[in-house]
């Protein structure tokens, strides 16, 4: 695949030419943190960021997405029934998303993009959208991407990666798609042998700075009712508050409610990102609760991500070790002593 | 895994799967409300007759006894309700509904003629490839013999009837005022083919003529054979738990008692994630489990 170099120097320049080309999200400051938003120039984007706070997530599946609207008027004839909400899927490219973030997108595609069931919205957003990842130098001490398949220059949830060799930035297409956008911003310096010598050695040294701190496929091949028997979870839950945290940050949560907003005669149907954090998630009419208990929210995220997943899919876990749950959540809970607990072949 | 899902596989079913591929699986088939029926003494429970208003739709909407589908109120929200009619009857869709909730109250307050939504049919089905030249058990409590009602019609249906040994029903409610489908029931027992076993836990009623009695013990009394016998049991938790046992002493093993089970839902298609047990979401993998299945995951439901 195509690889090209252009120096530091250049970069506005660049996004400018993909301003021009495309919708363009990118990491934008927000006050104390990154997020990914829509630029409208160069100096919008700001590529010297560790991560974003949030995920990028909802670039494809929003917090709040509007599914239908609808009338209520008295007389219409159309009153009651639904229609689909015009959406906006203009080609656009998410810029300098990390290699776990990008890589999420893949371990929700199997809930959303199915054989038999097509999650719409997530369908057309991903076909409309090209992924320039940037590679992570330097991951922080809470990065477990390598444990859980994927790394700081895992390339598999990419259409094309640069690489910041310092001077200037190496760029690798992944996909045909990421071919096309490289060749349409008309870069076409070869890598210095230097440049291409360095990216290398990142590479080698992020990946040597992340260790592998449990075993994904020991948890795979434990008993799952012995998994969901097991004692420390009484441990694992005593301290979480069910605030939701872990569940809003992290790229592959994916679960959503269905709500019905009415204002004056108009109304809409919406989702909203949900928790299983939350008792109201599983509560069913008759008043009946299945995890009516905090241990059992807690070990319902766990198991979904580090057992169940595994289980139903056969194509490792549903993390990607970004670690932003370990870094926000309010009572220091960390998926990786609790991943540790999972795959251990003695709990007694 | 997804034992449900390649057990009941090659179903007509998957046609309809096949749709959602072109349909956007969320959006609702607007339907008229034909009629209202009140089906208990206590009000709780109606029966709502829908049709469709755009004739295609009913085409797409093909469904087997023990599918479910979404009730849509514009305003409100969705429900999850066993679909009541069987895919034998055509024109119209019937789903009985409890009064429970917010969408379910302004449901019952909802009349003949007015608009709302149906989104399916959804999950999987009582499994009739393997039902077919076999005895049938049916046992229902309360007011979960919605898709037993579904199975019922479907079995007796002409064309079907030879496909089936003989069939049973227990079928339980607290009181007479309480039985579903009064009108129906009366009719089974005056026929041949059906063996129908219809009781109550009490009644002050003098004139009543079928079972008193809590349907584990009734179950146990009629003793159905379970030669070459499939049972399937629906109804308040209670209930199933205490007649599971008369199953196993009546020699049904766990592959041969099937269930459904209900879960808290909003997408009704296996992606918003709620209504989980371990691996399989009841909406898709399920509603309907063998005894067997379930044994093998979480007891979290």
């Amino acid at each position: 695949m195509l690889e090209v170099y252009f120096q530091k120097a250049k970069l506005n320049e660049v996004i400018e030419q993909l301003i021009r080309l495309l919708r363009v999200y990118a990491p934008v400051l927000k006050g104390a943190y990154h997020e990914f938003a829509q630029i409208k120039t160069a100096s919008d984007a700001d590529l010297g960021f560790q991560n974003t706070r949030l995920s990028p997530k909802g670039l494809f599946h929003p917090h709040l997405e509007r599914m239908f609207e609808f009338s209520l008027a008295k007389g219409d004839p159309q009153a009651s029934i639904l229609r689909e909400v015009p959406k906006d899927y203009s080609p656009s490219v998410i810029l300098g998303i990390r290699p776990c973030d990008a890589r999420a997108f893949q371990v929700d595609d199997v809930n959303f993009d199915t054989s038999v069931v097509k999650d719409p919205w997530w369908v057309e957003r991903r076909k409309s959208m090209t992924l320039v990842g940037l590679a992570c130098n330097e991951p922080c001490s809470t990065c477990f991407c390598t444990t859980v398949g994927t790394g700081p220059f895992d390339t598999n949830g990419l259409d094309a990666v640069l690489v910041d060799v310092g001077d200037g930035y190496v760029v690798r297409a992944v996909t045909e798609r990421g071919e096309e956008l490289v060749l349409k911003l008309g870069l076409k310096d070869l890598v210095p042998d230097e440049a291409a010598k360095k990216a290398e050695e990142q590479k080698v040294s992020a990946e040597q700075s992340l260790g592998r701190l449990f075993d994904t496929e020991a948890i795979a091949k434990r008993d799952s009712a012995e998994l969901f028997n097991a004692g420390f979870w009484e441990e694992v839950q005593f301290a979480c508050i069910n605030c939701g945290t872990c569940t809003f940050l992290c790229p592959t949560c994916w679960c959503f409610d269905i709500q019905d907003e009415v204002s004056g005669e108009q109304g809409e149907r919406v989702r909203l990102w949900d928790s299983c954090m939350f008792p109201l998630f599983t509560l069913h009419g008759s008043g009946h609760n299945p995890r009516s208990q905090k241990l059992q929210r807690v070990r319902q995220r766990f198991m979904h991500k580090l057992k169940y997943y595994q289980d139903k899919y056969h194509q490792g876990v549903a993390c990607v070790g970004c670690g932003r749950c370990v870094t926000q959540c309010p009572v220091n809970i960390d998926i990786r002593s609790v991943a540790q607990l999972m795959s251990a072949s003695c709990i007694c | 895994m997804n034992r449900g899902a390649a057990v009941y596989a090659n179903s007509p079913g998957d046609l309809f799967m096949e749709e959602f591929e072109v349909n956007n699986p969320y959006l609702p088939y607007p339907v008229r409300i034909d009629s209202v029926v009140t089906e208990t003494e206590d009000r709780n429970l109606k029966t709502f007759k829908l049709v469709f208003l755009n004739p295609e739709d009913e085409a797409k909407f093909s469904y087997m006894p023990g599918q479910f589908a979404e009730l849509s109120i514009a305003g409100l929200g969705e429900i999850p309700i066993g679909i009541a009619t069987s895919p034998t009857e055509k024109g119209f869709i019937q789903f009985t509904v409890n009064k429970v909730g917010k969408v379910t109250t302004h449901l019952h307050n909802m009349q003949a003629g007015e608009i709302m939504g149906v989104r399916g049919p959804m999950g999987n089905w009582y499994p009739w490839d393997l039902l077919e030249g076999k005895n049938v058990v049916i046992i229902g409590g309360g007011f979960a013999f919605t898709t037993l009602r579904s199975s019922i019609i479907y079995m007796l249906d002409p064309a079907n009837r030879p496909k089936f040994g003989d069939i049973s029903v227990v079928y339980g409610a607290r009181s007479p005022g309480l039985l579903l489908y009064k009108d129906e029931l009366a009719a089974w027992e005056a026929r041949d083919d059906i063996h129908m076993h219809i009781t109550v836990d009490g009644t002050n009623d003098p004139n009543w003529k079928y079972n008193v009695g809590f349907v584990p013990a009734v179950t146990k009394q009629k003793a159905p054979s379970s030669e070459n016998a499939y049972a399937i049991i629906c109804g308040p938790p209670i209930m199933i738990k205490f007649t599971l046992p008369v199953l196993t002493e009546l020699g049904f093993p766990p592959d041969r008692i099937i269930s459904s089970l209900e879960m808290r839902m909003k997408c009704g298609i296996g992606i918003c994630g709620r209504c989980n047990i371990g691996t399989e979401y009841v909406c898709k993998d399920g509603p309907v489990f063998t005894l067997e299945k379930l044994a093998q995951l979480p007891n979290e439901y």
